[in-house]
């Protein structure tokens, strides 16, 4: 038996006071944005004083006056490059003057290098306050959806040694049916998300912007438009309540069954139950989770699409999930609990996190060298948005996710270390709280990004709440089941060579 | 080892360590049946009808198979995955099995790799013959540079399934043929004909079975095991970028690497089922390929034929979703279009037959397993006739649509592989110990009926 220590209980109200207060700057800074129109008509009066002329739209004459169709396409870059430079002196002359004044006069940030007449000037203060208002709700999605996700995938992950008849698994069972506990919490976040989404308090999910749909309005995507049979709030609304309701039945049942097996043993019984339980979850997972990645995730950038998209994301929650359990088990050995866990069990948590951080880097790699090869139009912008604005970030991920674990874990020794693993997989969360930093916000943000004290701040907020969620459930039950039919397996496991 | 009640046993009959001696070395020691001899016969005819289309190919040029100026790839390429799919279950049960300690897999190791080494080299001839002058076919490597200007192309995929495969052979061929070793020197050991030892004798490299030669051969059995599993993902991932690299709608699809994956266990695995049936009838192995095996491999078949369905459907939603007019074409062209039979043949044996295995009493009955893998062959090789036909014959001209039938030629050597790989087989089932049985002897203390209460 497990009781939670007071220690874990002022960590994690710690942690959630930092996320109250980082979401609560965040949504105060969001106050202070300026609304479009009157962007619109403090440009024109600056620029009205500076006697630059306001034009709806940068017009290309001196392009269109000479040949574009030139035989060799390097002559076309080169004189390309030449215009953007000439453009490039020519408003730099004209308008730092102007960009200056707004910046003050506004309190915003405008990067000169994509200015070329004053209407864009007008156009980059509105992102950038369209971003200072996304920005909270944009932290709040990924930390929600990284929880959440973790939560499913750990439920997932218990499942599977269900389905695969997993011996050695059997004694830390009521780690991952700890960390299922967090699904409805975070779900009603999500929800909550979704719905002020749809009420425009917030502009997330690009396609739910008003007009986009409506070929009268000024605002309408033909592209989306065409969407709008599987993109409407109504049917998203119903795949979101079916994938968060189906997935805390089925860990409800589950924890139902290992809870009767404790109680009432006898054989096989609730063994069985839970196989078939087991069974059906991952069956609807496997479909859900299709659903989970395109709706929430996938939709944020509503032009692009990528068949492997769900199954990608679904390899970084879980490989995350199999970090937090082995996180919080090895936690609880430093505390003395677990007396029966030896190294060959760290031997498989080692493996299970090498082996999952080379299948993500593996469906990483297949999605963005086919989308680089093929170098669609369609398909490119996405990540030609996170190469221009995210270059760091992306290789930072990358180097956490997969040279990590790779170099850290191939070594048979390391793997069988809880130290290594531990470290492992605390490296392994925060890479994937970046990849999903790199799933929502180039969609939401553009090139105005921040990892600053309102997103590490949320994630931490909610790091501390699933903590005390978690922790508090597992000091609910026994920690160790009693009754499993594999138990025995788990208490002798040796790993030898074959 | 302690083991769980609910764990049955692997090898039931009562077994001890002599009886898999006496068992494996049996067909090796005694002489073939009628119904070996007629179904080598048969083999063998077909096989040499092949080789003969290969000729005539190769003297005539590949104008006589049924490709056209649109549909420039068709028969050869579908034959060549397929081959390469069947190829996969072999390296997932010596490798990935390994690393998952399934002691199930030591009763169908062996087998499931020579049958990997046979497919693997059915899918090689492929590309071989495509090439028109297969005398040049040694062009096909990064050779230096004296023959002319010429240099293979590194950017081509083509060229990265060259040295996909041909790493994929060569480490599964070492990892079977180390495996092999100990127990060659068992057949060694007891053979008695003269000219049988001599052969054993070099096969088995001068075994001796000393405690040092154990712990090498089980350190090497590691570290090729370690160089394997990485290339049950990497083989078929880049068999797929032959396709996906590509801005062709309909091959251009970034699932495709993960999902060829899935689709080549699928097939293998039934390939699996298809040549472990009759080896278990034939040479009554039914004590060690236990309908425990043939479930285990009936639930892997599911398992990977539901992944498939769903890769299936994702590619279909999201050419709806993308809005891309020509992606949109070809998928609706696939289901309906002059090709729906082979779109709707792929789908019947490959997403829908499978599902038939979650009832445990199909899934362990030995006559319905048999032919839902014969199914299962037939819908992965519709599988990638209709990737690449369908999306190949209405190209983005319609004034060049056309369609494609394969020649005598194109169907005399698809089954004139079937026939090699038989022959192959066959040779093999009477020549080698067709059970692992050095590793399967480690778990008889625990896994073997007669010592195994449970």
């Amino acid at each position: 038996m497990y009781n939670i220590t007071t220690d874990i209980k002022r960590l994690s109200f710690f942690l959630i006071l930092i996320g109250l207060v980082a979401m609560a700057y965040g949504f105060f800074q969001s106050l202070t944005v300026v609304s479009d129109d009157k962007i619109k008509s403090t440009v024109k009066k600056i620029a009205k004083e500076l006697n630059l002329e306001y034009k709806s739209k940068y017009k290309l004459e001196t392009k269109e006056e000479k040949n574009i169709h030139l035989d060799e396409f390097d002559q076309l870059i080169e004189n390309s490059e030449e215009d953007s430079k000439n453009i490039n002196n020519h408003q730099k002359e004209d308008y730092s003057e102007l960009i200056y004044m707004v910046e003050k006069k506004l309190h915003c940030h405008i990067d000169p290098n994509h200015v070329h007449t004053v209407s864009d000037v007008v156009y980059a203060a509105k992102h950038y306050f369209h971003a200072k208002h996304q920005r909270p709700w944009s932290s709040l999605l990924i930390s929600t959806l990284f929880f959440l996700m973790v939560s499913v995938a750990a439920t997932l992950w218990w499942a599977l040694q269900y389905v695969a008849q997993a011996g050695w698994s059997a004694l830390l069972l009521r780690i991952p049916m700890a960390i299922s506990s967090f699904i409805p919490y975070a779900a009603l976040i999500l929800i909550f998300i979704i719905i002020t989404a749809g009420l425009h308090w917030h502009h997330t999910f690009h396609w739910m912007a008003e007009g986009i749909m409506d070929p009268s309005d000024s605002y309408y995507d033909e592209i989306i438009a065409n969407k709008a049979a599987y993109l409407n709030i109504p049917f998203f609304l119903i795949r979101t309540f079916i994938c968060l309701i189906g997935w805390y039945c089925f860990a409800y049942l589950l924890k139902k069954y290992s809870l009767s097996e404790d109680k009432y043993g006898g054989g096989t019984k609730w063994y069985n139950k839970s196989y078939k339980t087991a069974v059906s979850f991952v069956l609807f997972f496997g479909i859900t989770s299709a659903f989970a990645g395109w709706d929430w995730i996938m939709s944020i950038d509503t032009h692009w699409f990528s068949t492997l998209f769900s199954w990608y994301a679904l390899a970084s929650f879980f490989v995350t999930a199999c970090a937090f359990i082995a996180i919080i088990t090895i936690y609880l050995m430093y505390n003395g609990y677990f007396k029966e866990l030896n190294n060959s069990h760290m031997h498989d948590f080692g493996r299970y996190l090498l082996a999952f951080s080379i299948f993500w880097t593996y469906l990483w790699f297949a999605q963005y060298m086919l989308i680089w090869y093929a170098n669609i139009p369609e398909e490119v912008t996405y990540y030609q948005e996170r190469y221009d604005y995210y270059y760091p970030l992306v290789m930072i991920t990358l180097m956490i996710n997969f040279l990590a674990p790779f170099l850290l874990l191939m070594n048979r020794s390391s793997k069988r270390s809880k130290g290594k693993v531990l470290f492992v997989a605390c490296l392994i969360v925060l890479g994937h709280f970046f990849d999903v930093f790199l799933m929502i916000t180039p969609g939401t943000m553009h090139d105005h990004w921040h990892l600053g004290f309102v997103e590490i701040g949320t994630f931490l907020g909610f790091l501390g709440f699933f903590i005390l969620v978690v922790f508090r459930n597992l000091s609910k039950y026994q920690l160790i089941q009693k009754n499993h039919p594999m138990l025995g397996e788990s208490e002798h496991h040796e790993i030898h060579i074959h | 080892m302690y083991r769980s009640a609910v764990r049955k046993p692997l090898i039931t009959g009562k077994k001890d360590l002599h009886d898999i001696t006496v068992d494996i070395s049996r067909p090796i020691e005694t002489s073939a049946n009628k119904w070996w001899w007629s179904l080598f016969i048969v083999s063998a005819m077909a096989m040499l009808w092949g080789f003969g289309c290969i000729a005539y190919t190769i003297g005539t040029g590949i104008g006589v198979w049924g490709l056209n100026n649109t549909v420039g790839w068709a028969w050869d390429i579908t034959n060549f995955v397929w081959w390469v799919g069947i190829g996969h279950a072999g390296t997932l049960i010596s490798a990935v099995l390994l690393l998952f300690r399934q002691q199930w897999r030591l009763s169908i190791n062996r087998t499931s790799e020579a049958m990997t080494i046979f497919a693997v080299m059915q899918a090689g001839l492929f590309p071989l013959i495509h090439m028109g002058r297969l005398w040049m076919g040694y062009w096909i490597f990064p050779l230096p540079n004296q023959f002319g200007p010429l240099w293979v192309n590194f950017n081509s995929p083509l060229l990265w399934d060259v040295f996909a495969i041909s790493t994929y052979f060569s480490v599964s061929l070492v990892f079977w043929y180390m495996g092999l070793i100990p127990d060659f020197a068992m057949i060694r050991d007891r053979a008695v004909k003269p000219i049988a030892r001599k052969v054993y004798s070099f096969l088995s490299f001068g075994w001796s079975g000393k405690a040092k030669h154990w712990q090498r051969h089980e350190v090497m059995s590691l570290v090729l095991a370690g160089l394997c599993t990485p290339l049950v993902l990497s083989v078929h991932s880049i068999v797929s970028m032959d396709f996906a690299t590509s801005v062709i709608p309909g091959w251009h699809t970034t699932i495709f690497p993960p999902y060829f994956v899935a689709g080549a266990i699928f097939g293998g695995f039934a390939m699996c089922q298809t040549l472990l049936l009759i080896a278990r009838k034939v040479v009554s192995l039914e004590d060690y390929i236990t309908m425990t095996h043939i479930e285990y491999m009936n639930i892997i078949i599911l398992v990977t034929g539901s992944i498939v369905g769903c890769a299936y459907i994702t590619e279909l939603f999201i050419a709806w979703y993308s809005g891309v007019e020509y992606e949109q074409y070809a998928f609706l062209n696939r289901a309906t279009g002059p090709y729906w039979w082979s779109y709707w043949a792929m789908m019947t044996c490959n997403v829908i037959s499978p599902q038939l295995m979650w009832f445990k009493k199909l899934r362990t009955n030995i006559l319905f397993t048999f032919i839902i893998a014969l199914f299962v062959h037939i819908g992965m090789w519709f599988e990638r006739f209709v990737i690449i036909v369908t999306s190949l014959h209405r190209d983005f001209l319609p004034s060049s649509w056309s369609m494609f039938s394969p020649t005598f030629v194109d169907i005399g050597i698809f089954v004139g592989t079937i026939g090699f790989f038989l022959v192959l087989f066959l040779l093999y089932a009477r020549t080698f110990p067709v059970i692992a049985q050095a590793e399967l002897k480690t778990i008889v203390k625990t896994k073997s009926s007669k010592y195994n209460k449970n």
